[in-house]
């Protein structure tokens, strides 16, 4: 297993965000975190990343990584698609990606996958040179995703990739999600308000409410079940 | 015509090491938010070191070389010793720091190497550069050392992974951790690279204003002058406001009556303030626009 | 989810006042304010001086600190106000013959005139240049001071001596310096108990709201302008106060010893005595005074470095300052007095996981207590059980 999680709690400041929660996902599994706003989903992955205090266990590979600084725990393979994507915006796209190669030596295995990001996603490769913060929302999106690829990460996080997308491009994200983790076998942690979407890419799926694990299932399950649907995703 | 001509190139040549100390002070402001009120008394320790190592016989450049590398590691270590503690706390405990390095290296190098005015050496002799009255020497290698540590600098920064790595935590240290980037050790690395080029602007402009334990207060001033004038948010415009401010300083010096050396600091600091209440961000500065 | 039962209360029923009880911090003044007293006969003459002392500078940190810390504008200009509100008395009582007492409120009000007109400024300027502003200030006065023009009236180079303030006729015999002392006691009490109704007024209300947020102040209708002028120049009138006090004082006003340092001593007395605290000032001032000579008699050549030693060693104990060391060390004392009751069934969150299975929190759900209930911490709304866990198929 990857990833497994124990008993974890975490913490703004005094405030308390999450009991107790555990989980765990397999090697080149796709699984996702659903529910409401507010309900923690996101404080899920700032506390994997070692964003905010916590306390409980992570297993990271084998690996306690609860407590790391955030730059040791990506060290080790996690890439982190944050709320917001985090995009270098005064940075070109080409240096978008290069930064994501930080931590890799090898100059042109890099270049040969700045290239392969750029088959995934043509239109990164037309704007390589332009400064990211004019791209537009959906290219930014595959900028951030494009650039946690090229840490070649065992683990991919990613935070509600398809916020303030149009469907088409949504559609066209997760389906690039799907082949790269066909392709590659990297891991997957999706947190999605959008249920529907993230039901049929994943594996498993949690459910959170307030800051707890409420339920959990294979993704078929959750997804046929229309009284869960109803009660918690809202559709 | 011809006095006016000397008086530009004589502040071309101040507003080089002015401009070098605005992207001193410019690059650790955009890697901490803070102005590093000490760089100045790093660059006059960092040249009495030179100094030193001269009037112990070394040769020049040897001398030269070995006090960029030591200010290089001595600005690694000030940050890493004294500001990393510090560096959740407010802004203003950071100020007391900051105030503290001054005080300290101020006293320090006047306690060891005394309050007597020295001479510096130049390698460039002071001779009036091919004979014209323009310019001498001096003023000419202070102009070229500042342009090649300028450029190396630029290539640094646009053109290696270290360099981009630094601007990437400069500008978005969140998001440069997610990456890998040890966020904490790029902000040491500047403040060396910020050390390194106080002790080149202070070993350049020793052999002009004399070597004394205050000699770089005045200069490190017209620096922040620089960099507030061409937006703090902008190493290119720092440097062209370091030339700017030299260019300002030495011309009212010369032509406005009835200012003397000390009201000329003063004149100047408001003539930057006029500038400002026209464009508050200094003149390349970004407008930042912050979410309410 | 309930809404908790809430008593509705009719409008226009009266509201209770809090009453004015006397807390801790009512006698801890009280306390003070007798020591006040008493010092100045306990001790010998140059004693005095320096306790006058020490309340001239807290009472010119406090100017700074209605600035910094109430309206969160930077200044490392105050020496300009001390200075000038030192010159302005020593002119008025040595070329004009102005009884001492009435010097006050004019150098006060010259300042207020000056912070204004600095204020006006810093209103298009962001905190740093403010800063860089305020510092041409510091840097101008000492030179304007010497400047040939005004030497008929600040005497150049050489400065004002200034006659020291006699006793008044209906006082018991005491020294010159104890009825210094008193005076400069009530003005800086005085002056401290308005600042002490400012900030607890609308009036400082607003302007901590503009220090916090100033677009949202403004946003909710207050005059952040207005104000933040008005506070630069209420500021300098503080500072103004006290530096006509230490020309009293001291007796002598020279160009020198308003120069760029006394700005700088301010500024790091307010920091080391924490920022928006009335009584940090004093810690302050206490800071200004001692500390420069302490680091002399350490050590003359190297006075700065150990100067520069004890703010370090002063700002990495205390980051926040005195008064922020006296909030935690308060705290802390409260926590030993009367520790919060410990959370009930907290051991369970500990509880061993059953390893390697996906979804272990279905079964824990039932037993994860309610987190500790203090003032900090949320009250959990949803007891735990109102969602019972559904398991779904075959557990892996």
């Amino acid at each position: 297993m990857i990833l497994e999680v124990d008993g974890l709690n975490a913490f703004y400041g005094e405030q308390q965000a999450l009991f107790g929660i555990g989980f765990g996902i397999d090697e080149g599994k796709i699984i996702t975190l659903l529910g409401a706003n507010g309900a923690g989903k996101t404080t899920v992955l700032r506390a994997l990343c070692g964003m905010v205090r916590t306390s409980g266990d992570i297993r990271f590979d084998g690996k306690a990584i609860a407590g790391w600084p955030t730059e040791n725990v990506v060290r080790l393979g996690v890439a982190h698609v944050p709320e917001g994507r985090g995009t270098f915006v005064r940075l070109t796209v080409e240096e978008n990606l290069q930064l994501g190669a930080m931590i890799r030596r090898g100059r042109a295995a890099i270049a040969a996958d700045i290239d392969r990001v750029y088959d995934h996603f043509p239109r990164l490769r037309e704007r390589r040179r332009q400064q990211a913060g004019l791209l537009s929302g959906g290219e930014q999106q595959m900028l951030a995703v494009g650039r946690a690829l090229m840490l070649l990460p065992r683990l991919l996080l990613l935070d509600e990739p398809s916020f303030g997308l149009a469907p088409l491009i949504v559609e066209e994200l997760f389906r690039i999600l799907r082949e790269v983790n066909r392709d590659i076998g990297v891991a997957m942690l999706i947190v999605e308000q959008n249920a529907a979407l993230a039901l049929e890419l994943a594996e498993h799926a949690y459910i959170l409410e307030t800051g707890r694990i409420v339920l959990d299932g294979t993704a078929a399950e959750i997804a046929a079940d229309e009284g869960v649907r109803r009660a918690y995703l809202g559709y | 015509m011809q006095l006016f001509l000397q008086q530009v190139l004589a502040g071309l040549a101040n507003g080089a090491i002015y401009a070098g100390m605005a992207l001193a002070v410019v690059m650790i402001y955009l890697a901490i938010d803070h102005l590093n009120f000490a760089q100045g008394e790093m660059a006059t320790f960092s040249t009495f070191i030179a100094w030193q190592f001269i009037a112990w016989g070394f040769p020049y450049w040897i001398a030269f070389a070995a006090v960029v590398a030591v200010s290089f590691v001595g600005g690694i270590a000030i940050e890493r010793v004294l500001f990393k503690p510090l560096h959740n706390a407010d802004i203003l405990a950071n100020l007391v720091a900051f105030i503290a390095l001054f005080s300290i290296l101020n006293s320090a190098d006047g306690y060891i190497w005394d309050y007597t005015i020295k001479t510096f050496p130049t390698p460039f002799g002071t001779k009036p550069l091919f004979g014209s009255v323009l310019i001498d020497s001096h003023e000419a290698g202070m102009i070229v050392v500042i342009g090649v540590l300028l450029g190396l600098l630029y290539l640094f920064f646009s053109g290696t992974r270290l360099g981009l790595a630094m601007r990437a935590a400069a500008q978005n240290p969140a998001s440069a951790r997610l990456v890998g980037i040890r966020i904490g050790w790029m902000t040491a690395l500047g403040w060396g690279i910020a050390a390194a080029i106080g002790a080149v602007s202070g070993m350049l402009i020793a052999p002009i204003v004399f070597l004394d334990p205050n000699m770089m207060f005045g200069v490190l001033l017209w620096g922040f002058a620089g960099a507030v004038l061409g937006g703090l948010s902008s190493p290119g415009g720092a440097v062209l406001g370091g030339f700017a401010v030299g260019i300002i300083e030495t011309l009212v010096g010369t032509f406005v009556p009835y200012v003397g050396r000390d009201l000329k600091l003063t004149l100047a600091l408001l003539v930057i303030v006029a500038v400002l209440m026209v464009r508050p961000t200094g003149i390349f500065g970004r407008t930042t626009v912050s979410r309410v | 989810m309930t809404t908790p039962q809430q008593e509705t209360v009719p409008l226009g029923a009266a509201v209770a006042r809090p009453t004015t009880r006397l807390t801790t911090g009512h006698w801890l003044l009280a306390g003070a304010i007798a020591v006040a007293l008493v010092l100045p006969f306990v001790f010998r003459g140059f004693v005095i001086f320096q306790l006058t002392e020490v309340m001239i500078y807290g009472l010119a940190i406090l100017g700074l600190n209605l600035l910094t810390g109430f309206n969160g504008q930077f200044s490392v200009g105050h020496g300009a106000f001390f200075g000038l509100g030192a010159y302005v008395t020593a002119i008025m009582m040595q070329r004009w013959n102005v009884p001492y007492y009435w010097t006050l409120p004019p150098a006060g009000l010259v300042c207020f005139v000056v912070g204004v007109a600095f204020g006006v400024p810093a209103l298009r300027l962001r905190g740093l240049y403010i800063a860089l502003v305020t510092f041409a200030a510091a840097v101008a006065l000492p030179q304007l001071l010497k400047f040939n023009f005004f030497e008929g009236w600040t005497g150049g180079v050489q400065g004002i001596v200034v006659n020291q303030p006699g006793v008044p006729a209906f006082l018991p015999v005491i020294s010159a310096d104890q009825w210094l002392y008193f005076f400069t006691l009530a003005v800086v009490l005085l002056m401290f108990w308005g600042a002490s109704n400012l900030a607890k007024s609308r009036s400082g209300r607003a302007i901590m709201a503009i220090r916090d947020h100033d677009i949202a102040a403004a946003a909710m209708g207050i005059n952040a302008n207005l104000y933040k002028t008005l506070t630069f120049g209420v500021s300098a009138l503080y500072t103004g106060v006290a530096g006509a006090l230490s020309a009293l004082a001291v007796q002598f006003v020279a160009p020198d010893s308003f120069g760029l340092f006394v700005s700088i001593y301010f500024l790091v007395g307010l920091i080391l005595g924490g920022i928006g605290s009335l009584w940090g000032c004093l810690f302050g001032g206490l800071f200004v005074l001692y500390v420069p000579n302490l680091a002399q008699d350490i050590s003359r050549g190297l006075s700065g470095v150990f100067f520069g030693l004890i703010m370090l060693l002063v700002i990495f104990v205390m980051p926040s300052g005195a008064a922020g060391f006296a909030r935690l060390a308060g705290a802390w004392v409260r926590r030993r007095v009367a520790p919060p009751m410990p959370p009930p069934g907290r051991a369970n969150l500990a509880a061993p996981e059953p390893s390697g299975s996906i979804g272990p929190n279905s079964a824990n759900l039932a037993t994860t207590p309610v987190p500790e209930i203090t003032e900090q911490q949320p009250v959990n709304m949803e007891a735990p059980n109102i969602r019972k866990p559904n398991r779904l198929g075959d557990r892996k």
